[in-house]
């Protein structure tokens, strides 16, 4: 069994801001993340996809069809957007790389059979790095 | 407890399955199949999993585990073309996982039990793209 992980990146923009709070509460909480213009990063994205060997081409993963299906769900919605403003889950959601994580793996998740129709590869997890030194990890288990 | 070592070495291989036509490795592989090959940088990654000797504090002496990916990895893999120049890729594509598997059968008689069991081999064929291989674990299908 292997486990194949791929890096990519993308650059957004984000403001940390919870509406239900009052601004003073929004400002202790997020600090300088509640900013009202917002502030962006180079968000870097590992997806890493368990299975066994294919015989013939001696891989576990197609990585061309991973970079299609994470270009197509991710690269391309996110990559230099305003994720408040642009990105219809974050409407309502604060855009923490908590939430950020969980919605790239819910649209990864959604739209996997449809990329890898067998019964592997599976997508196991994401792991984002909002900046070299604040990284988060969500399993794919852990999205219904 | 995990330790791990990471050793570097450079090697060209060529995704070609000799069993496949020229168009379908092309289809399968894409540049990767371009016939006269190309390179990369590898980076390995070796874990080991163990508890610290009592007396020593250590898993296993990290220097005695470099001396063995440098015996068994590094130095039959360095600056080789692995198609033609390292077994078993003479017959097996030399793909990220498949070196993993093949680093693991090289490490795993000497790492099979004692202080510091192998746990892991992480394949780095690029910064972009690794490979993690835990041993022949049944698929949980």
């Amino acid at each position: 069994m292997f486990r194949v992980t791929r890096r990519y990146w993308f650059a957004a923009s984000h403001r940390l801001h919870a509406a239900p709070l009052a601004a003073e509460e929004n400002r202790r909480i997020f600090g300088k993340c509640n900013n009202p213009f917002g502030h962006g990063h180079n968000y870097v994205i590992e997806v890493s996809a368990r299975g066994p060997l294919d015989a013939a081409t001696g891989r576990a993963v197609d990585t061309a069809l991973l970079d299609g299906l994470v270009a197509r769900q991710v690269l391309a919605p996110f990559g230099h957007r305003n994720l408040n403003a642009d990105v219809e889950a974050f409407a309502r959601t604060v855009p923490t790389s908590e939430n950020l994580a969980a919605e790239i793996c819910r649209r990864l998740k959604d739209n996997w059979a449809a990329t890898f129709p067998g019964d592997w590869p599976r997508l196991e997890k994401i792991r984002i790095a909002e900046t070299p030194r604040n990284i988060f990890e969500i399993e794919a288990h852990e999205i219904e | 407890m995990l330790i791990t070592r990471r050793v570097e070495f450079s090697a060209s291989h060529v995704c070609r399955n000799p069993r496949l036509s020229d168009e379908e490795n092309r289809k399968l592989f894409g540049p990767a199949a371009n016939p006269h090959g190309h390179g990369h940088n590898y980076v390995v990654e070796v874990s080991l999993r163990g508890e610290p000797h009592p007396v020593t504090g250590m898993v296993l002496d990290l220097k005695e585990l470099k001396e063995i990916l440098n015996r068994l990895v590094v130095e039959p893999y360095d600056h080789r073309f692995l198609n033609y120049e390292v077994p078993p890729f003479d017959h097996i594509v030399p793909t990220a996982e498949n070196i993993a598997r093949d680093i693991w059968s090289r490490l795993s008689p000497r790492l099979a039990d004692g202080s510091g069991k192998l746990h892991s081999v992480r394949v780095y064929e690029t910064p972009d793209l690794y490979v993690d291989y835990f041993g022949d674990e049944t698929c949980s299908a």
